[in-house]
């Protein structure tokens, strides 16, 4: 679309229709957009595009958030990527979007299938059930997780040593610790991605099944060939929004773990809250923080260009 | 014959295995909320012992007294409603606001902000968070709920939600209102705002459940345990000692999630449909 010219029809408001001059009429207008945009830009603008910029002046600066600031160039980000505890932090988040993302996915699809047959009584009943947890936090949803798993008192530990399966303390464990701040993300996010796989599956029209059925197709060549297909986009971006999801964990490895033990949770967004406000070593932070906004940045684009050929597909 | 009707009872064995097998998927789902429920009605030798339990043998409301005097939750719970509710309703208003002038007032430069709003999405909070909070304490909005409100005042996932919906509404009725001379403020508030109600309440539960249930907020612009919210007031109870009051944390924890399971009750269709819709956009 080209700018807008003269051309292009617009409503005369009636102020104009009014008989006061059209001069005055238009300034009016622009003060009357100006009005319904403001509070939202001004909030915007402030909180958003502001903290953007200055979050990359910081991350060349030796910030502290006390005296002086000077500029350091390059050495927070050489830092960045030199320093084998922040690099680590990064593998580590890495592992973790590695151990969520697939899992959450997979799962929901899953579920999103079962809740979507026709065969399964109550069907209603589960939709409800299976989504609850997506109601409860990532700290609350930690703590419960916490205590199923406890080595002394914790239900699930005992069950499984009922059963046999001696998991220790997995939270004290440098292997076992990032699996389980990533089993609690994914008991509380599938739910969030099944709703979204269920809204695709239903606008799967249920005549492709009739006519992959009528041609012999069994289950699994039914979902191969039409399910999946169909589905494309929606996995695409429910990948992409899961592995986002995944940069940014925080809230149960805060509360299980605290990033331990021997750093082996320590993400990148617990790094930052590290660095920034415990440490208040802010320049770093940021340039940390500038990573982190790059690696979103690249796959919220990856999703744009996805969503938009999925628009394209559905018109 | 004989085959139809063992088919048929084939049919009926697998639908009947299928329906076991989500109803130990959907018990396993349940579990951690079970063991918040129950555990919060525990007595601290229950909670301690071995072999776990599941159920309480003896009820008790002892947790729940033990977290009031723990911390500030009363002050807590007052805070965590005014702090999701604060952000919801600016939010709704601001954002709404806005939407309208995007979606019905043509004005040059509109697509380019457009733009420029879905653009900013791309930004997580997490990597601004440093000059947000070098803002807010600029302000002299640090443990106030000034800042933990105004900088969501606004969002642009609100603005372009709302826009969408604002476009699928018909024209007719605003450009019949326009013609009888109504302002656009009039016709805002009296003929588009009664007919989004749907999108609205949509993002406002979203809105309130995300910031509900947000730790890291909270826990950056509030440094005095007395302005926290429900949920990074509960992290404070783990303390360094490593003893965990499990007890107190789930009676805690359910008085976290009830006013929200409580909103899912009532609205529990939209509910659904509303994370569905904002995820499909």
């Amino acid at each position: 679309m080209t700018a807008p010219t003269a051309s292009r029809p617009r409503y005369r408001p009636p102020a104009q229709l009014g008989g006061r001059g059209p001069i005055r009429g238009r300034a009016k207008r622009r003060l009357q957009i100006a009005a319904f945009l403001a509070p939202a830009l001004a909030i915007l603008a402030l909180f958003v595009f502001w903290p953007m910029l200055s979050a990359l002046r910081l991350s060349f600066t030796d910030a502290s958030g006390f005296g002086r600031e000077q500029y350091i160039g390059l050495e927070n980000y050489v830092e960045v990527f030199t320093d084998p505890d922040i690099v680590r932090s990064m593998g580590n988040t890495l592992l973790y979007a590695v151990l969520f993302a697939p899992a959450a996915i997979v799962l929901a699809l899953l579920l999103a299938m079962a809740i979507n047959s026709p065969r399964l009584p109550l069907r209603g009943v589960f939709r409800t059930w299976l989504f609850l947890p997506f109601i409860v936090s990532l700290a609350v949803a930690a703590f419960a997780w916490q205590y199923l798993l406890d080595p002394q008192v914790g239900l699930l530990n005992y069950w499984l040593q009922v059963f046999g399966v001696r998991i220790g303390n997995v939270l004290q464990d440098p292997v076992l610790a990032m699996p389980t701040v990533a089993l609690v993300a994914v008991w509380k996010s599938f739910p969030f991605y099944m709703i979204v796989f269920l809204a695709g599956l239903q606008e799967i029209p249920s005549s492709l099944y009739e006519a992959a059925k009528m041609d012999g197709a069994g289950p699994w060549s039914r979902f191969r060939n039409v399910t999946l297909p169909l589905l494309g986009n929606t996995t695409g971006f429910v990948v992409i929004i899961a592995t986002i999801a995944a940069l940014q964990a925080f809230d149960q490895i805060y509360v299980m773990t605290g990033g331990g033990p021997y750093k082996s949770t320590q993400t990148v967004v617990m790094q930052i809250y590290q660095s920034g406000f415990k440490d208040l070593d802010l320049g770093f932070a940021s340039a940390l923080s500038y990573v982190l906004l790059v690696a979103t940045l690249v796959l919220s684009l990856v999703q744009f260009f996805i969503t938009s050929r999925r628009e394209k597909d559905a018109s | 014959m004989t085959s139809l009707s063992s088919r048929v009872a084939a049919r009926r064995v697998g639908s009947g295995l299928f329906f076991v097998a989500m109803l130990v998927v959907a018990l396993l789902v349940l579990l951690p909320i079970v063991i918040i429920v129950f555990t919060a009605f525990k007595p601290v030798a229950e909670v301690n012992a071995f072999p776990p339990s599941l159920v309480p043998g003896d009820w008790t409301l002892d947790n729940f007294t033990r977290i009031f005097t723990e911390l500030p939750f009363a002050r807590l719970i007052l805070n965590s409603f005014v702090f999701a509710g604060g952000v919801t309703l600016c939010a709704l208003v601001f954002d709404s606001l806005a939407a309208y002038a995007l979606a019905r007032m043509d004005f040059r430069g509109s697509r380019v902000l457009l733009v420029i709003i879905v653009a900013s999405l791309m930004i997580p909070f997490q990597a601004t968070l440093i000059p947000i909070y070098q803002l807010v304490a600029e302000f002299g909005w640090v443990n106030t709920f000034w800042g933990l409100i105004i900088p969501r005042a606004a969002d642009a996932f609100g603005i372009f939600f709302l826009r969408q919906f604002f476009l699928s509404l018909p024209r007719d009725l605003d450009n019949a209102a326009r013609i009888d001379g109504a302002s656009e403020f009039r016709i805002f508030r009296s003929i588009v705002l009664p007919n989004a109600v749907p999108a609205l309440l949509t993002l406002g539960i979203y809105t309130f459940v995300n910031n509900w249930n947000d730790l890291l907020w909270p826990l950056v612009f509030t440094t005095k345990q007395e302005m926290g919210t429900i949920t990074s007031g509960l992290t404070l109870l783990t303390g360094p000692s490593g003893i965990v009051p499990y007890g107190v944390m789930m009676a805690g924890s359910l008085i976290a999630v009830v006013p929200l399971a409580v909103m899912f009750l009532f609205v529990q269709r939209r509910f659904i449909e509303s994370v569905a819709s904002t995820g499909l956009k």
